[in-house]
């Protein structure tokens, strides 16, 4: 988006174009609390992203599909889990990008501009720029970026850049019938959640939470958890997600040591040969 | 003694052609595998995806060569494993090391076809080939990465650059040597023939060995 700053850019060790410090961060906060599963934000994710999923089989629970794929972007994530007093309690969330502040994507892309982070936060593939080797995949904290069979790229929720530069909500706010999704500056839906907290705190739930995990600097998507002590209820999110130390070893101090270490080593050959030349067999033979 | 060689105007045969048509296989996949290899391990090298017809052209052709590599590296690795043993007299050898890299050569320990440098480059390329074939498998996305699981394929990618690393700082020692610092060595494997001369002075026991010459 031409009208949105990038602050980060996959594979580029300068600074990418970011003068304008206006932009705001924004959030998309996510209520699980007051979400009823009716999927409508991904039947609106589908519409606008023109995206169509292969009709897939039922897997005995609600899931459908039942992963995020390259044409499924969100998924509503189903989760019986026994509550308080013997209660069924159904913990529904809807899974996709986080659009992390520290996106592990991003860092282990290798494709200069593939993955770009706009400065109100967004983490956008730039699928021209993608050359599908799927590191992305293994950067992920969140198990989100999927591959294409088609075109081998790969794709993920973009928070609807494109609405979001225009200054619309993204297409699964916009359609969300219960309230459960919100979006607007960060600031402000930190705030919205905060205080859907308290109110859940005082209806019983002595542990909702607010999730914006600090491992990954803060997600541009954030949860309210009534059970915000066990972020692992809900489907597997993560406790604690960071970029794993094999990435940050990989793309972090392995990256320009050995560069350097090879520089050094074609430095090294070539100043051996200058101070003590070749090794030449005398004329003789005498070894 | 039978089996010796003939000998052609001082020149001693050290690979045939079937030998020099493998190892130049397996010179040519890794410059490619080296050049695109860097370009995904740092930005900076990024240019040398062009090489391959862009990034994406890169990263489809990478692990297949890397698997053309393999196969001709496999079968060198047969051919010259007996030559390859380290023996008493190669830590001998070693243990001169400082008079080998100032060129100091008279008076070294008499060594077979390969000299201890060259011996452990072997052993080296052998560890680091298979560490980069097992975890090039585990990353190669469009048919195996989903077999297995997100951290296998995280610590594959370390592997995979580290061990890349040890080998291209390997062959940079390797190239220099043999096309720069010991004269005479590239016609073994262009022409596949090396000078008595050379033979006497570097590899004494297998000059002896090959011409049943004194």
């Amino acid at each position: 988006m031409q009208s949105l700053d990038v602050q980060k850019r996959s594979a580029t060790t300068t600074t990418p174009p970011s003068v304008r410090i206006a932009e705001q961060p924004v959030a998309k906060l996510i209520d699980i609390s007051k979400c009823i599963g009716c999927k409508a934000c991904q039947v609106a994710c589908m519409q606008w992203n023109d995206l169509r999923d292969d009709v897939g089989t039922n897997v005995g629970v609600y899931d459908n599909p039942s992963d995020l794929t390259d044409q499924s972007w969100t998924v509503m994530r189903f989760a019986e889990v026994d509550g308080k007093d013997g209660r069924l309690e159904w913990l529904i969330r809807k899974d996709g990008c986080m659009h992390c502040e520290d996106p592990g994507c991003l860092k282990a892309c290798p494709a200069p501009g593939a993955i770009v982070k706009y400065a109100n936060g967004i983490v956008d593939f730039v699928s021209e720029n993608c050359i599908g080797c799927g590191y992305c995949i293994a950067g992920c904290p969140f198990n989100v970026p999927r591959i294409s069979k088609k075109d081998n790229k790969a794709y993920k929720c973009s928070l609807c850049s494109d609405r979001v530069s225009v200054g619309q909500a993204p297409a699964c706010v916009k359609t969300c019938p219960t309230g459960a999704l919100m979006f607007g500056a960060k600031e402000e839906m930190v705030a919205r959640g905060a205080k859907r907290v308290n109110d859940l705190k005082e209806r019983g739930f002595a542990q909702a939470a607010l999730y914006d995990p600090k491992g990954v600097g803060g997600t541009h998507v954030m949860y309210v958890l009534q059970h915000g002590d066990r972020p692992d209820l809900y489907s597997g999110l993560p406790v604690d997600p960071k970029i794993s130390p094999w990435v940050a070893l990989w793309k972090g101090v392995t990256k320009p040591l050995l560069s350097i270490g090879l520089g050094l080593a074609v430095l090294g050959a070539f100043f051996h040969y200058v101070t003590r030349g070749p090794k030449e067999e005398e004329p003789g033979g005498k070894s | 003694m039978s089996g010796h060689v003939a000998m052609k105007s001082g020149e001693v045969p050290r690979y045939n052609a079937s030998e020099r048509v493998t190892h130049w296989i397996v010179a040519i996949t890794f410059v490619l595998l080296a050049l695109s290899g860097l370009a995904f391990f740092h930005p900076a090298f990024w240019f040398l995806t062009s090489l391959l017809g862009g990034g994406v052209w890169a990263r489809i052709l990478h692990p297949f060569i890397g698997v053309v590599m393999f196969v001709f590296f496999a079968l060198m690795a047969v051919r010259y494993w007996s030559d390859n043993v380290i023996k008493p007299y190669d830590r001998e050898w070693k243990k001169r090391l400082s008079d080998v890299i100032n060129n100091r050569d008279h008076n070294l320990p008499e060594i077979d076809k390969y000299n201890i440098g060259q011996k452990q480059l072997f052993w080296t390329m052998i560890v680091t080939m298979v560490l980069l074939l097992v975890s090039g498998v585990v990353l190669w996305r469009e048919y195996f990465a989903g077999f297995f699981p997100i951290t296998v394929i995280r610590i594959a990618a370390v592997v995979h650059a580290a061990a890349a690393f040890v080998l291209i700082v390997g062959i940079v020692v390797h190239i220099y040597s043999a096309i720069f610092w010991v004269r005479g060595s590239l016609r073994a494997m262009t022409r596949g023939t090396v000078s008595a001369g050379w033979a006497r002075h570097h590899h004494p026991l297998w000059y002896r060995r090959v011409t049943g010459n004194k």
